[in-house]
């Protein structure tokens, strides 16, 4: 599993990727999803919406709930009024 | 004779005065400029921002559908329908969210949204285009309530010229025809 970021001026970059079955990775990934969130970032995960052709996102508000067998959590600047 | 050479560079000098004067205050004038001009910001490289754009348009191709990547590539924009039936929302880069009534075509609302980044030395720059529509494209379809909440809400034609978006919206039935048409 990837983890991308979004950044002004440079598209998305790559935090940090690893295996969430595997204990080093996942506390790494746990890590970073947290200073991700702290740094005021919100998080999604692209899926496909079950029976249909549509795609749609799911925000993630703790590690715990990314979809298992999810391939990468996108963080970008949370929303504010324009 | 030398009086009359003395004399001529006197005459010259004071001709040449004014002149390197005049220069000596435009160089004066010139660094003062520079001295207030920014430091090059982070585009000091002018392919940085296109190379970012086009990181951000293949991120934004591998997450929405098919029939959304190519409105975004032929339009410039992308439709997506809202939770509540006959519903739907206009994503723009770098623009307000456009709400309205595909049945009718009316304009409902603009809901003005950014994702300013905070952190470090990139604030204050912001997300390439097609970050900031999947952003939104994001935010709406994972939590389309807490989008609306946090946006400002404004009637139509407040960013957004409403004849621009009418003209998109015929645009767009123009394009789902053709692309009905070519399918069948």
């Amino acid at each position: 599993m990837k983890f991308l970021r979004m950044r002004p001026g440079h598209g998305e970059v790559l935090l940090t990727e690893g295996d969430p079955d595997v204990r080093e990775d996942e506390e790494r990934l746990v890590e970073e999803f947290r200073r991700q969130l702290d740094e005021g970032m919100w998080a999604a995960v692209p899926t496909h919406a079950p029976g249909s052709g549509r795609r749609q996102a799911v925000m993630i508000h703790e590690y715990g709930e990314i979809p298992s067998g999810a391939d990468r959590v996108i963080f970008f600047p949370r929303a504010s009024g324009g | 004779m030398s009086l009359t050479v003395l004399a001529l560079s006197l005459v010259a000098l004071a001709l040449a005065v004014p002149t390197l004067a005049e220069r000596l205050s435009a160089a004066r004038r010139r660094r003062a400029k520079e001295a207030k001009r920014p430091e090059r910001s982070v585009f000091a490289d002018p392919g940085r921002e296109r190379r970012a754009e086009h990181r951000a348009r293949e991120l934004l191709r591998s997450c929405v559908n098919d029939e959304e990547w190519s409105m975004y590539r032929d339009l410039g924009f992308i439709r997506v329908r809202g939770s509540t039936p006959g519903y739907a929302y206009l994503i723009y880069p770098h623009k307000p969210v456009v709400a309205y009534m595909p049945e009718s075509g009316r304009l409902l609302n603009e809901y003005c949204v950014e994702f300013p980044d905070m952190t470090g030395a990139i604030a204050g720059s912001r997300l390439p285009d097609s970050d900031d529509v999947l952003a939104k494209w994001m935010a709406l379809t994972g939590d389309e309530r807490r989008l609306i909440r946090t946006a400002n809400m404004h009637l139509p034609g407040r960013q957004v010229d409403p004849g621009r978006v009418r003209r998109d919206l015929w645009r767009l039935a123009q394009w789902e025809r053709s692309r009905s048409s070519a399918r069948s």
